[in-house]
């Protein structure tokens, strides 16, 4: 089975030609349904990755393959998610949800006949993230994690076969963020959605993905990538034991290498 | 350690006593007490009614002269009103054009400011030329004194868009119009409707100028004859029945602000 994604010895530079090299020879696997974390220092180039990914931002060299295709401009089967939820505060909350659907190609032109039943799906995501009855209320009245469950459901609403998540869960607090990972883990399970997450969070990435790739510092490049060992489904408790901690302070140390050689 | 008594009844509901409303009458007593100083003042000066008169000399003024000063409010009014709905059509289509691209924003806004200086008086002699004495050049320089406000907000609003909202909707596959209909303009409401504001009593300024300088009707033209008499009383009452119009004019333009944006005014409304 041919990968989801596959970028081959990508190059992306900001800027023009003398401007700064975001990541250097970057080549990255990604199979369908896999939930994949990507950790490194800051300024690593995740983000660069996830715009690459997502056709936003065309490599200078090398390849950014998607669902067999070669990307040239933006892909439509990913949805996106950032630690900004950026609600539109105009519309109420299924309102936002049901956003891309009025841009997605597929979607749009059925929007207006089938409301009913794209409604009926929205509100079903709600009650799947914790927010069933919530769809009518602006989102400025929900809380800052709630505002981001909401944002889930507008990343998953047009089914997109990949998520990206960047660094969904950074400005939450932890016992919010912990019910997030939970979220996620069951809509990766229930959904089959392959999901790449950008994160700084080493418990999160490990509790949460197949497999945990390790970036290095600017010009960034993957420089190795961890299979993450434990069973699915995975419960909080999972956090407490040994073997886990041993892989969290593992990718730690790599991480710190990374940046020191840097 | 005492533990409370359930059954213990709690105070009684306060008894409702008349409280006024301060803050809701605040408007009224301080416009009532400026009119009191100003009374005051120009009795203990002695100052004769030719430099200033009281406000009571202008309320008389104001009964005695009603039937022109009346007919020139309205004057007034409707050519304000004229010109600055010309500008908030014109300015929006401006505003939207401006934000729509980068170059389109860097070339025009320079040309926009270089305008935005010119003097407006300047411009009534061309306009009377233009078009003669009357209506025509005041409803004109009600717009062109009007309408910059309402471009630049609406550009900005444009402008400021967030980059991730923009990632989020073109990685779906959104056009740029797309973007500027489901965000951007959405988006700009609150800066156009805070613009109206500022435009509407700017509107007045604009057709009070030309109506001074050039026209046959309108309080400007009312308060530059009734000056050439030293008919001061009259002038103030001019000045006075403008001040009522464009409070009005303000007051709705707040009301329609916050009906068409209440989202943006959420800090009020949340709890």
């Amino acid at each position: 089975m041919t990968p989801l994604v596959s970028i081959e010895n990508v190059d992306m530079r900001y800027g023009g030609p003398t401007g700064t090299l975001a990541v250097s020879g970057l080549n990255l696997k990604i199979n369908r349904g896999e939930f994949v974390a990507v950790v490194g220092p800051s300024g690593c180039g995740k983000s660069t990755l996830m715009k690459l990914t997502t056709g936003l931002h065309i490599p200078q060299s090398g390849a950014v393959i998607v669902a067999d295709a070669k990307v040239t401009k933006p892909v439509s089967i990913v949805g996106m998610a950032f630690q900004n939820p950026t609600m539109l505060p105009w519309r109420t909350t299924l309102e936002n949800i049901l956003l891309p659907l009025e841009i997605v190609e597929r979607h749009r032109h059925r929007l207006r006949a089938n409301k009913a039943e794209y409604v009926a799906k929205a509100e079903k995501l709600l009650e799947t993230v914790g927010l069933k009855g919530f769809g009518e209320k602006f989102p400025w009245q929900l809380s800052g994690g709630m505002q981001q469950r909401a944002n889930l459901c507008r990343a998953l609403i047009h089914e997109p076969e990949l998520l990206m998540l960047d660094e969904p869960f950074g400005a939450l607090d932890a016992f919010t963020r912990e019910e997030l990972w939970c979220v996620i883990r069951d809509l990766h399970a229930a959904q089959g959605v392959t999901i790449v997450l950008v994160t700084h969070d080493l418990r999160e990435s490990v509790f949460l993905a197949d497999k945990v790739v390790v970036m290095s510092a600017r010009p960034g490049r993957v420089i190795s990538e961890h299979p993450v060992p434990f069973a699915r489904p995975r419960q909080l408790d999972l956090l407490y034991e040994q073997p886990f901690n041993d892989m969290v302070q593992k990718l730690h140390s790599e991480i710190a290498t990374a940046r020191v050689a840097a | 350690m005492t533990t409370l008594d359930p059954a213990t009844p709690i105070a009684a509901a306060p008894r409702p006593v008349f409280k006024p409303n301060w803050v809701r009458l605040a408007p009224w007593l301080y416009t009532i007490g400026l009119f009191v100083l100003w009374e005051i003042g120009v009795r203990i000066s002695g100052l004769p009614h030719t430099i200033l008169p009281t406000p009571t000399r202008v309320f008389e003024a104001i009964i005695q002269y009603w039937s022109p000063i009346w007919k020139n409010s309205v004057q007034t009014l409707y050519t304000t009103v004229l010109g600055f709905m010309i500008a908030v059509v014109a300015g929006l289509g401006i505003g939207l054009f401006i934000g729509w691209s980068k170059a389109i924003y860097a070339g025009l806004y320079p040309i926009m400011v270089g305008f935005n200086a010119i003097p407006k008086v300047a411009l009534v002699p061309i306009l009377v030329i233009w078009f003669g004495i009357g209506t025509v050049p005041a409803v004109l320089t009600a717009f062109l004194i009007s309408f910059f406000p309402i471009v630049v907000n609406v550009a900005t609003g444009l402008a400021t868009i967030e980059p991730e909202t923009e990632d989020v909707l073109r990685a779906l596959g959104a056009k740029k119009l797309d973007i500027m209909l489901k965000v951007g303009v959405p988006r700009s409401m609150p800066y156009f409707f805070g613009s109206l504001k500022v435009a509407i009593t700017l509107a007045f300024v604009g057709s009070v100028v030309s109506e001074t300088v050039a026209s046959n009707s309108g309080l400007g033209n009312m308060m530059a004859s009734a000056q050439s008499n030293f008919n001061v009383p009259l002038v103030f009452a001019g000045l006075l029945m403008l001040a009522v119009e464009g409070i009005a004019m303000y007051a709705l333009m707040a009301w329609v602000e916050k009906r068409m944006t209440g989202w943006a005014h959420r800090s009020t409304m949340a709890n």
